[in-house]
């Protein structure tokens, strides 16, 4: 009988809570590289992170729900675009959320707009999403080439690293990166010796490496990312790079990067990210968590921007009572909430677009100091989220007066 | 110092050298292309996949067992090669007499499946693999710093790639084998087990990719994609040379190697696309290849 009170008095619990909190309904799309050379960085990892984010979420709002469905770009901006649109026109989704590759992310962020839905990027890393291309249906989240070069390059100069020679994928994310790190190391004084352009999944750096080599160039700078990274930095040690006395700075590293090298021969390089599993007690929770899924994996910055950006959205859906079908009224409502989240923190989304938070430069530990699997970083500096970022007026992004 | 085409001659000297390692993988790669389709007939597609799972086994073998680089240069051709003749006994063996098209599809599916599997266990950013101690290092040329290793990998593949080329071309061994693909009745009726023999050459050709995936595993990283990204050129790599052609295959992946070598220097944009305009230029200038034998 107490039993049949007690179920009486929860389904009334229930039936009033669904009279007063309206039903939300959210579709959300997962679109990644689910296959190839990012896919450790965001692909299936994104996933996860995004299901957690779903899960965690909906335990205090139990009249959000949301369906989430995953995609393939496949690293090309025609099957990301395509996929975008089905997404958006058919399959009523209404917020695409990741897309690591600038490329693909560039591209979609066109049909964001046009389609007037939402966009969050967490995987890309041009800066130009909130710059020149911005637009009012997008949101980076995570990091950006700006980021990245202002962290790296400006320490790396301050250290004496002052002259240097790009190693940079031939695509919209290496150009961008390239430019800001040279931007950031001429503005600290540094010099550019030369760059050489390679074509995304290289397999054989030594030839670049070897004009590298000849430059003199105390730093090589490496504007590339995933498998490309891993391979430059991994034949570098064997030309003896390093040895010869050039350093060499990883412009975008992730920790599944570092986990793919081995840190004996990672050691010693140094990084930015805005996000470290082992930084405090809530990053280790929730990395616990989010390892039942991925076992022996460690998850990324990206991973983590997935969780947070999909978190303020479904806030943001809550204050809109599930009205989401104007996205550039989601965005500018998203813009205008403060976030807070686990994983980062306090933070706010500028008018550009751009999400901001800390950012941290890491150096990668000696075998002989990492105590544990993924114990990968020492931090060296935090970076606090006003100067981690590009300002506001600097990026000519069309969203900004003056 | 001389220039060449505004490049300085030493810094040319070491792009050559560094093409022709590149080449050597090439070489390694194609070399079992054209031997399983000298033989067999068959376009073995998931020959990056092998290649793949040379790699893979030598890190498996080194984190199960502690074997390093040198026995698992032995023993992971040996179990790829094994995993190679059971594909051939359960599926190729039923193909032989069917048009090209049907080996290709099977092998380009087995190849997805082997790759697919490996990116679920192991994920797709890689798995760390270091030059063995012995080979670390380097010799300073003048021209260019050589890395031990690297002169180790021209060495061993040329070593493999001529001994097998006199293998099939030039002994008795090779002999029966050829004459198995001519007419398999003929020789089968000399009391010769054709059948086995095929098996044992497909496993022989897939054991040649795992070898140079070996080769690959201290310089390259060890991935699930990494043969995905190579098997294309070496496909290409084989249509310059000839199909089936063996010697074809060797000269022309050690040229394409410096060729694009070349190209790094030169327009290091067009490096992934040089070797395939080489091949459609050769396709209509020889379209049986450099090498083929059919003019």
């Amino acid at each position: 009988m107490r039993r049949f009170m007690g179920l009486a008095a929860l389904a009334a619990v229930l039936a009033c809570s669904g009279a007063n909190a309206q039903q939300v309904n959210v579709k959300i799309g997962v679109l990644s590289d689910m296959s190839s050379l990012y896919a450790d960085i965001g692909g299936p990892g994104s996933v996860a992170a995004a299901k957690m984010a779903i899960a965690d979420f909906t335990k205090d709002h139990p009249n959000v729900k949301v369906e989430i469905v995953s995609g393939d770009h496949q690293n090309k901006p025609d099957i990301g675009t395509q996929i975008a649109n089905q997404w958006y026109d058919v399959d009523k989704v209404d917020m695409i959320i990741d897309v690591p590759n600038s490329g693909v992310a560039l591209a979609v962020s066109q049909v964001a707009a046009n389609k007037n839905k939402v966009f969050i990027v967490s995987g890309a890393a041009a800066s130009d999403i909130t710059g020149p291309k911005c637009n009012a249906n997008t949101i980076h989240w995570t990091y950006d080439t700006w980021m990245l070069a202002n962290g790296t390059g400006t320490a790396i100069v301050k250290t004496g690293g002052d002259t240097w020679f790009f190693l940079t994928s031939d695509y919209a994310f290496g150009h961008a990166l390239e430019r800001d790190t040279m931007a950031a190391v001429e503005k600290a004084g540094g010099k550019v010796l030369g760059k050489v352009r390679h074509p995304i999944n290289t397999n054989d750096f030594s030839s670049f490496l070897l004009q590298a080599q000849s430059s003199k160039a105390k730093v090589i700078g490496l504007a590339n990312a995933g498998g490309d990274t891993i391979n430059s930095i991994k034949q570098a040690a064997e030309f003896g790079i390093v040895k010869g006395g050039q350093s060499l700075a990883g412009l975008l590293v992730f920790a599944s990067d570092v986990a793919a090298l081995g840190l004996p021969t990672a050691q010693g390089l140094i990084l930015t990210e805005t996000w470290y599993w082992d930084m405090n007690d809530a990053n280790r929770a929730w990395t616990k968590r989010w390892q039942q899924e991925r076992q022996g994996k460690w998850p990324t910055m990206i991973h983590a921007g997935v969780y947070a950006g999909i978190t303020h959205y479904l806030k943001t859906a809550v204050a809109l009572k599930g009205n989401l079908s104007d996205g550039k009224a989601v965005v500018a409502q998203m813009k205008s909430m403060p976030t807070e989240d686990q994983l980062f923190g306090k933070g706010t989304i500028r008018p550009d677009g751009r999400k901001t938070h800390p950012a941290y430069l890491l150096e990668v530990k000696k075998p002989s100091d990492s105590k544990y699997p993924g114990d990968f970083y020492n931090v060296r500096a935090t970076i606090p989220a006003d100067q981690a970022f590009r300002p506001l007026k600097e990026g000519n992004c069309p969203l900004v007066s003056g | 110092m001389f220039e060449i085409f505004g490049i300085p001659s030493t810094a040319l000297f070491g792009q050559l050298l560094i093409g022709l390692i590149n080449g050597s993988f090439y070489a390694l790669l194609s070399l079992g292309l054209a031997v399983i389709f000298g033989m067999l007939n068959i376009i073995n597609f998931s020959h990056g996949a092998q290649y793949m799972m040379g790699a893979f086994a030598a890190y498996l073998i080194l984190q199960y067992s502690g074997l390093g680089y040198w026995p698992a240069l032995i023993i992971a051709p040996i179990l790829v090669g094994i995993t190679g003749i059971l594909v051939e006994r359960f599926f190729l063996q039923w193909l032989y007499k069917l048009d090209h098209l049907y080996g290709l599809l099977l092998t380009f599916g087995l190849a997805l499946i082997f790759e697919g599997v490996a990116r679920n266990y192991f994920g797709s950013a890689g798995l760390p693999y270091t030059v063995p101690e012995s080979l670390r290092g380097g010799q300073n040329l003048g021209f260019m710093f050589l890395p031990n290793y690297r002169a180790w990998v021209v060495a061993a593949s040329l070593v493999v790639c001529f001994g097998t080329w006199f293998v099939i071309e030039r002994t008795r061994l090779g002999a029966y084998l050829r004459a198995a693909t001519e007419n398999p009745t003929l020789v089968r009726a000399f009391g010769i087990n054709v059948p086995r023999m095929i098996t044992l050459t497909y496993g022989f050709g897939v054991a040649l990719a795992a070898f140079a995936g070996v080769m690959a595993a201290p310089i390259y990283n060890v991935s699930p994609q990494m043969g995905a990204e190579l098997i294309i050129v070496v496909f290409a790599v084989v249509v310059i040379g000839g199909m089936g052609s063996i010697l074809g295959a060797i000269i022309t992946g050690f040229g394409l190697g410096v060729v694009e070598g070349l190209t790094k220097v030169f327009f290091p944009e067009a490096s992934n696309t040089v070797i395939f305009v080489i091949m459609a230029i050769v396709l209509l200038v020889r379209p049986a290849g450099l090498f083929g034998r059919r003019a």
